[in-house]
């Protein structure tokens, strides 16, 4: 179970045939405390770079987007439900955004890993 | 030094707690006799509570809002970093013209012929706007910069309808650095948004702008000089482009004050652009007054311009509702605009002069890089770096908090530190693009001294950060009215709305601390 990562800071975690997104910790703490976050509607469908979501902090606010194709199948229900903290606290686990059911599993291996991600933000 | 007084005033600084705090309901300052012989023709509607309104004597409220007024930071206080964005200098020269009565009070619905003054300043005011952006129309109704670009983009529209594009083209190009209205202003005119990034220079990307055109695109939307306060080199190429491909191009002039009098926008290729009459025309704005976007348009737009129209007719001017030959594609408000606006904005103009309207942006590219070259030797300038070193800015000093927020200061602790050095803060995080942003304007009116005793502010802080007085930045402000507020809860959990017993204490102790 590899995590994938895009340049814009989105991370991606397959499990079974369902994708799990959300936002890195490096986007978590650069943005700081995230004040409002806005999640598409279960049934969606997004093309790869597509706006798929905002995320708000005192300091910014942000678009994120799809890092893969496909149709949204859950949402984070303790985003929807205002929990904005748990973004700052577990970005890369209670505080993803979507699940997605990818239509292009291609799209997936062109993305960064842990190491390549490690990088890519050392460089920033 | 943490300076307790019993009072909770400090010196000239007055303490004040909330209004409804302390008001009465019993208490008044208005003492009208009851109203005899009426009968109550609520029906089921009447209030059943009193409304809780705070009453006060009229000293109380004079001097409540008085002390609220003092705790102000103001233009005419000292230099103010926001820049433009807010409000420069509105010469007292203006403030007279606009309470000439011919202008001040008059009724939009009054007899043309009564306002035949009002009518020729704005018409000249229109000529002016017009010869100096080298544009052959313009729409003076649009009441703030977003209600232009609104105005702008709803003409490009109607452009592409009279085509028999409107369906075919919805596609806006906005760059990653635009001003947020400008995505907001394309959808609520019934666009799809669709971002251009930028290059490390802060510039638009011109090869990727090339590979997004497509028969589907509506218009671009370019702000120049853009937001990091830097002339879009390559602005004719892309008007070129965007032409060449069908489209408009939308110059958002919200920095016209950085070329006016130096760059026609006409010259560039711009098809629409709204110009902030208190960016570059010195007029009030913010709480000091209400805003005017005047929109200029170009040829292929101009038929399209909203009503009503000024036309002259034998010696008279009046307003139109239906040109022939036009297809105004509707108006923007009840009326023909703010006429107080109107009346500043010309007299900025007419007694500045050509060269002197030219000056202005001069002054105002100058103070910015002044600075700029001041400031950058002790922040990071991440468009005036190493890389870029000899590369000028227009009328705007970006700097970010890359070179001081490893020693754990930020772009929101320098501006909470600046607060208790008696300024106000500059534009902080944006331009989004330029992580921890602090943007500087400081406008074309301040004098030399007035710069060097901000930057010596800046370079002292710099220094403060370099010595590792970290804790100096996170316990600031200290002498301002209210210590640190908390941005994250007031954002997760805003209190919209006073109620009795539930925040007024709170408010009180803080004041007082």
């Amino acid at each position: 179970m590899t995590t994938r990562y895009t340049k814009d800071h989105e991370w991606v975690r397959m499990e079974g045939d369902i994708a799990t997104i959300g936002i890195s910790a490096y986007a978590a703490e650069q943005l700081g405390d995230v004040v409002y976050a806005e999640l598409p509607a279960v049934g969606a469908s997004f093309k790869q770079g597509d706006d798929m979501a905002v995320v708000e902090s005192a300091k910014t606010a942000s678009d994120v987007y799809a890092p893969i194709s496909g149709e949204i199948v859950e949402a984070n229900a303790e985003i929807a439900g205002e929990n904005w903290q748990i973004i700052n606290d577990a970005p890369q686990a209670g505080g993803w955004f979507v699940k997605v059911k990818p239509s292009n599993h291609g799209e997936l291996d062109a993305l960064m890993d842990e190491a390549a991600y490690a990088d890519y933000v050392k460089g920033l | 030094m943490k300076i307790e007084t019993t009072s909770g005033n400090r010196g000239l600084l007055q303490a004040e707690p909330l209004i409804f705090d302390t008001g009465h309901a019993t208490a008044t300052g208005v003492d009208l006799p009851e109203p005899k012989n009426t009968t109550n023709q609520f029906g089921g509607l009447a209030r059943k509570a009193a409304l809780d309104l705070p009453g006060l004597s009229e000293p109380e409220t004079m001097r409540h809002f008085v002390r609220l007024s003092q705790k102000n930071y103001a233009i005419d206080l000292g230099l103010f970093p926001l820049g433009s964005c807010t409000m420069k200098h509105n010469p007292r020269l203006n403030e007279r013209v606009a309470r000439f009565e011919g202008f001040a009070d008059i009724h939009p619905l009054q007899p043309m012929s009564t306002i035949q003054g009002a009518l020729e300043l704005m018409d000249e005011l229109a000529h002016w706007l017009m010869e100096l952006t080298g544009m052959p129309a313009v729409a003076l109704s649009p009441k703030a910069g977003a209600h232009g670009e609104f105005c702008g983009m709803l003409a490009i529209k109607a452009a592409l309808a009279a085509r028999g594009e409107g369906e075919k083209r919805k596609r806006v190009l906005v760059p990653s650095s635009a001003h947020g209205t400008n995505p907001a202003t394309a959808v609520a005119a019934g666009f799809i948004v669709d971002e251009v990034p930028g290059t490390e220079d802060g510039r638009v990307d011109l090869e990727a702008f090339k590979a997004k055109l497509g028969p589907d695109v509506a218009a671009v939307m370019v702000t120049n000089p853009n937001t990091c306060g830097l002339f879009e080199r390559d602005v004719k190429k892309i008007a070129d482009l965007i032409h060449e491909a069908g489209g408009y191009f939308y110059c958002d002039g919200a920095n016209y004050n950085a070329i006016v009098g130096r760059v026609r926008p006409g010259d560039l290729g711009v098809d629409a652009m709204h110009i902030n009459l208190h960016k570059t025309f010195s007029t009030p704005h913010g709480g000091g007054g209400p805003g005017a976007g005047p929109t200029v348009l170009s040829a292929a737009l101009a038929p399209f311009a909203p009503v009503p129209h000024i036309v002259k007719r034998g010696g008279a001017r009046e307003f139109r509702e239906h040109t022939a030959g036009t297809q105004a594609f509707g108006r923007m408000c009840a009326f023909h605009g703010q006429m107080g606006m109107f009346t500043r904005a010309l007299t900025y103009m007419l007694s500045h002069g050509s060269d002197g309207l030219r000056q202005v942006a001069e002054d105002a590219v100058l103070n910015a890089n002044y600075l700029l070259a001041r400031l950058k030797p002790h922040f990071n300038a991440p468009f005036g770096g190493p890389k870029n070193e000899h590369l000028p800015c227009m009328h705007e000093a970006l700097l970010d908090d890359s070179s001081i927020k490893p020693k754990g200061v930020e772009t929101i602790d320098m501006a909470k530190a600046l607060l208790d050095e008696g300024y106000h803060p500059f534009t902080t995080y944006f331009p989004l693009v330029v992580h921890g942003a602090m943007l500087i304007e400081p406008t074309e009116t301040e004098p030399k001294r007035e710069l060097d005793r901000f930057a010596d502010v800046m370079i002292a802080l710099a220094e403060r950060v370099n010595a590792g007085d970290v804790e100096f930045f996170k316990q600031a402000p200290i002498l301002a009215p209210m210590r640190r507020l908390d941005d994250t809860r007031a954002a997760r959990q805003p209190k919209l709305r006073w109620k009795r017993g539930e925040n007024g204490a709170d408010a009180t102790k803080h004041a007082a601390e």
